[in-house]
């Protein structure tokens, strides 16, 4: 018999941080099987490179901490490197993706403490990093494979690891392409440009050959894990149905999206775009579903995770709208990291008991 | 010559904020004014009241005044143990110190009473007049005044006080941290912490 | 269902009001189909000194005494207090610190009281048969008289919650038959067995604090209690405001103020009683033991007790004498090697994992548990570093935000736990057993509350002594300050009248006589 002083409660859930991780990658495996079906194997090239590389960075941290390697099978360093390849443009060359995942690993978390104690969400941060860092490469889109006549193939091996290894210069030198041949903007790169220009928004989609259907199932220019909104939509689901994440913070999320581009598209159709438009484009359903929910980065309580969904969908729509970058999904979810110690403060809910006014206390 | 007038705007406007914020300081200072000096009855209140001037102080009062003057480290409070120097260092915004002494666990004095002579020396050396009885007479130490200073066991002239641990109620146990690694971990950082700044 | 749409339903009557959080356990009531058995008389049964939560009790017997069952040896010594009797007829052997459940390891005194095995009973107390026309300040009396004390596990005196207060009077009378412990099914088989029995319990409680509304919660893992009350309930007459809800199953929904809040919608606010606002709870092995303490005039000397657990060969639901050494019940249902099991006393949730099982039942005992290490699960050894998820906040039932609170008592900064209501914490388990990362988060919960409570002692005594030390210094200078004024006086009347001096010596020496009574009172212990 143990002679450990032990506090009750003496049963368990039997729930686990590594279960809880591997959830979140079961939910991605749509999105990750839609990046290969669109972008071959540079999208598998890159979420096996930085998966690898991530949990390298891992097993070095520990081992430089002197902390137990089995913390590795914690899922959360694999899910990290995950994260990030679903982030990454397909053309991304093999140092970036390692790049990124070390960042991910040293900057956004262990130099933190570790897991749990990390203020950023650790791929988000990377990926934000890489984006500064390397502004071209960051926002340059590959076609997908679904495009009416992709000039490449990209489920030919030599192709993908040409690019992968060399870069894209090095495909094109060799095959006698040219860089717009075989690249397009995404949709919200192309309505920004073209609203500097002054083509309204309707004109400028027309021009693109944009529809909804086809941003809803993907098959359209973005980084290799965002661009299926169906794809994300069914790991969300699967999310919230093993309860591993709550309602509030996507829905609050997409919910002020969808709400401030209603209204703005009512009053100014030209200059912004409708709710269904910014819902499909970039990043919204991966970092609602995915990154803002992140348990470490996210608020603990229920009403501060609204107030943190709201808060995210305002950055997010702003920086769309009015922002130098077409595309303002991650840095709206960083920015509102940082306020999340305020919001797990002010946000706390109403202790049982406590200010419990409409009450009358016996009687006089 | 536009230059010259906006730095002369700049310095005049500063300088009537300065003024006025003079002003307002002077005024509060006057409405809130406090006798005495607060900070000795705060560091007071921190000290455990012994009385057992283990500080080098006549009491726990003196020390506190020492203290809030400067003139004392915040690491002379044997009984007060660590939380007290923790508390005092962070009332008094200096860094803490390591402990001298370490505390012993809390005492308590006995009187043999078939010994005692009744002399009233103890009596008169308790700080906390914990001590009854009269001259002549057997002399009583009233167990739950006592704050285990010590201070009566020298002037006995019979040696007949005692110095005992103080028996642990089952009612006043506390539970202790978890026994994990990572409880264990953020204690030691804490007392690392607190024995090397 | 989401918490917030829940607590907006409710608001909007669309839904019935439940309490916050809760979670879904493995209710493992392996014992729930075993009707009660007789435990029989242990050849010696050791009664500790305090049973209750509260003060102590002081012994009155001497070892050699003869005792009969249901005779008081024990007395209290407090309003917060119930006196102890003696479990069968027997003798004194010796009294003495004995192990109890408790979590230091540290004893009790108790009583040992060896079998006569003629189990003869102290006939004293009269039975009250005709309580309904009897004062209810009696039928009080009678409660705490007889020793009881909340057998839901809690133990807190019985005889306190029943009364009446014109400011505050009593709505609604609910019975507890929640049962919520996953393994414990004492009160679910006393339902089933006892039903009149308990009703009878609580009429006498509903005529002692004046109310005529009841309810009798239970939850809808137990149809067959349901069934049992309600067929009880209708053959009973004069209880047509009492009715039974069922509940759907949820931990901790047996917690006093959690079922209080379902129940009623209304929450006891922090630092009341459910008195305050109109309620009285009551759990059903308590209800029916003050049946037997007013209609039979018996003590509380027995018990039910739920022996069970996935390492027993036989669980089952036994009536237990209180003070019989439970490792005799664990041998009785076929256990007797321990080696890689885990005693627990009380349920899993809740209880305290003891060290060994040579403990005896006391009033709190509503079960004893023998787990394998497999279904304890290895709790809480390895602590993993917390990933914020929110489900400990999502489980607790009083709407703390759990992980902030631990990390504030891991880093001392207990002030700040206050603030944040650590001891609106019912330490119910719910966020330790949700929690993926294995923290045990109740455990730094009761590290904060002891802290915080040491300080608040330390600081009493402190104060306390400051006053004394601060009486003494004024006392000493009052005294310097006449001595040097009469030395002056001396000196300045170099002859003084011959009478006027040994009247000033007088009242110098009763002066200093003082300084041997100081300003606290005399106590007996002083000799003269």
């Amino acid at each position: 018999m143990s002679l450990i002083m032990l506090s009750s409660p003496h049963a368990h859930g039997g729930d686990s941080i590594r279960l809880m991780m591997f959830t979140v990658v079961l939910a991605l495996l749509p999105a990750a099987a839609v990046s290969i079906y669109l972008f071959g194997w540079l999208a598998f090239l890159l979420i096996v490179s930085c998966m690898l590389s991530a949990l390298l960075t891992e097993a070095v941290c520990l081992k430089m901490m002197k902390r137990p390697l089995s913390t590795l099978l914690d899922n959360s360093a694999a899910l990290t490197g995950l994260f990030l390849a679903l982030t990454l443009p397909a053309t991304t060359p093999w140092w970036m993706a390692v790049l990124g995942s070390v960042f991910a690993i040293i900057l956004g978390k262990q130099v933190y403490g570790g897991l749990g104690h990390n203020i950023f969400n650790p791929a988000l941060s990377a990926r934000v990093i890489l984006l500064i860092s390397f502004p071209l490469s960051m926002t340059t889109w590959i076609m997908p494979m679904s495009s009416a006549a992709p000039a490449l193939n990209l489920f030919d091996f030599s192709t993908c690891a040409t690019i992968f290894f060399h870069g894209t210069n090095a495909l094109l030198t060799s095959s006698h392409l040219s860089l717009d041949a075989i690249t397009m903007a995404s949709p919200l790169g192309h309505i920004k440009t073209e609203a500097t220009l002054g083509v309204p928004i309707a004109d400028a989609l027309n021009a693109y050959d944009y529809s909804y259907l086809d941003a809803f199932l993907g098959f359209e220019a973005g980084s290799i894990g965002e661009t299926s909104a169906l794809a994300l939509f069914i790991g969300g689901i699967f999310l919230l149905a093993r309860h591993s994440i709550t309602w509030h913070i996507p829905f609050a999320y997409i919910g002020t999206v969808l709400l401030l581009a209603a209204i703005f598209n009512q009053v100014a159709p030209d200059q912004f775009a409708t709710p269904m438009f910014h819902l499909f484009a970039g990043g919204l359903i991966l970092c609602a579903f995915f990154m803002a929910t992140d348990p470490v980065s996210s608020p603990v309580t229920p009403v501060g995770q609204i107030v943190f969904g709201v808060g995210c969908g305002v950055i997010t729509w702003s920086i769309r709208s009015f922002g130098g970058y077409p595309e303002g999904a991650m840095f709206s979810v960083l920015l509102m990291n940082c306020a999340v110690p305020l919001i797990d403060h002010y946000f706390r809910p109403r202790v049982y008991g406590h200010h419990v006014d409409d009450q009358d206390m016996g009687k006089s | 010559m536009e230059s010259m007038n906006g730095l002369i705007y700049a310095l005049a406007s500063l300088g009537a904020f300065a003024l006025c914020a003079g002003i307002v300081l002077a005024i509060a200072q006057k409405i809130f004014h406090i006798e005495g000096d607060p900070m000795i009855d705060n560091v007071d209140a921190l000290l455990p009241q012994t009385q057992c001037g283990q500080c080098g102080y006549p009491g726990c009062k003196p020390y506190a005044t020492a203290v809030a003057g400067g003139e004392a480290e915040v690491n002379h409070c044997v009984p007060g143990g660590e939380r007290t120097m923790l508390q005092i260092a962070d009332l008094m915004g200096v860094e803490p110190k390591e402990l001298e002494q370490e505390a012993s666990a809390p005492m308590l004095a006995f009187v043999r009473e078939d010994e005692c002579i009744g002399c009233t020396l103890c009596i008169k050396a308790c700080p906390v007049d914990a001590i009854i009885g009269a001259p002549k007479q057997y002399h009583t130490i009233i167990a739950d005044h006592c704050t285990g200073c010590t201070l009566c066991v020298e002037p006995c002239p019979v040696d007949c006080i005692d110095m005992l641990v103080k028996p642990e109620l089952i009612e006043h146990w506390a539970w202790p941290l978890p026994d994990t690694k990572r409880s264990q971990l953020g204690h030691e950082r804490r007392e690392q912490h607190a024995g090397h700044a | 269902m989401p918490a917030m749409l829940r607590t907006l339903a409710q608001k909007l009557g669309l839904m019935a009001h439940t309490f916050p959080g809760g979670i879904h356990l493995d209710m493992h009531k392996l014992s729930a189909a075993a009707p009660i058995e007789d435990a029989g008389i242990s050849p010696v049964l050791i009664l500790p000194m305090k049973q209750h939560i509260g003060v102590p009790c002081t012994s009155m017997v001497k070892i050699g005494d003869k005792v009969l069952r249901g005779q008081k040896i024990a007395k209290s010594e407090g309003y917060l207090s119930v006196p102890v009797h003696a479990s069968t007829s027997g003798r004194i052997v010796k009294i003495e610190e004995h192990a109890i459940a408790h979590p230091s390891g540290m004893g009790m005194p108790s009583i040992f009281i060896e079998a006569d095995g003629d189990d003869n009973r102290d006939e004293s107390l009269e039975p009250i048969t005709d309580w309904r026309n009897v004062d209810p300040t009696i039928l009080r009396e009678r409660a705490r008289m007889c020793g009881l004390a909340g057998l839901g596990g809690a133990v807190f005196p019985t005889f306190i919650k029943l009364v009446q207060d014109r400011r505050f009077p009593i709505e609604t009378v609910i019975l507890n038959g929640i049962e919520c412990e996953p393994y414990l099914t004492t009160d679910h088989r006393l339902m089933v067995e006892q039903a009149s029995e308990i009703l009878d319990g609580m009429a006498i409680i509903m005529h002692m604090v004046g109310s005529s509304a009841g309810i009798i919660a239970i939850e809808d893992n137990k149809t067959d209690a349901a069934e049992s009350m309600q067929e009880a309930l209708t053959n009973k007459d004069g209880m047509d405001g009492v009715h039974i809800e069922v509940l759907p199953t949820r931990y901790p929904q047996g917690s006093e103020k959690q079922l209080i809040y379902t129940l009623t919608g209304r929450e006891v606010p922090a630092g009341k009683l459910p008195m305050h606002i109109g309620v009285l709870c009551q759990n059903v092995g308590t209800t029916k033991a003050l049946r037997d303490a007013v209609i039979l005039g018996q003590t509380l000397t027995e018990r039910i007790v739920t022996i069970s657990g996935d390492a027993l060969p036989r669980p089952a639901n036994l009536n237990v004498r209180i003070g019989t050494p439970i490792r005799s019940l664990f041998a009785r249902q076929g256990l007797e090697d321990f080696s890689n099991i885990q005693v627990v006393h009380g349920g899993p949730m809740m209880g305290e994992r003891l060290r060994h099982p040579d403990i005896p039942v006391v009033k709190s005992t509503s079960g004893i548990l023998a787990l394998s290490q497999q279904a304890i699960n290895a709790a809480h050894t390895v602590e993993n570093p917390c990933i914020r998820c929110g489900h400990c906040s999502e489980a607790c039932p009083a709407s703390l935000v759990p992980n902030l609170l631990a990390d504030l008592c891991r880093s001392d900064q207990l002030e700040k736990a206050e603030d944040y209501q650590l001891f609106d914490c019912i330490e119910c388990g719910a966020c330790s057993y949700v929690c993926p990362s294995n923290i045990p988060l109740v455990h730094y919960f009761r590290y904060g509350k002891g802290q915080i409570s040491l300080a608040r002692r330390e600081q009493v005594f402190a104060e306390a002594s400051r006053q004394r030390s601060e009486g003494r210094d004024t006392r000493i200078e009052r005294e310097n300050a006449e001595k040097a004024a009469r030395r002056s006086r001396v000196r300045k009347t170099h002859a003084p009248k011959p009478a006027a001096e040994p009247t000033t010596e007088a009242a110098a020496s009763t002066d200093t006589g003082s300084t041997t009574h100081p300003d606290t009172k005399p106590t007996p212990e002083e000799k003269s």
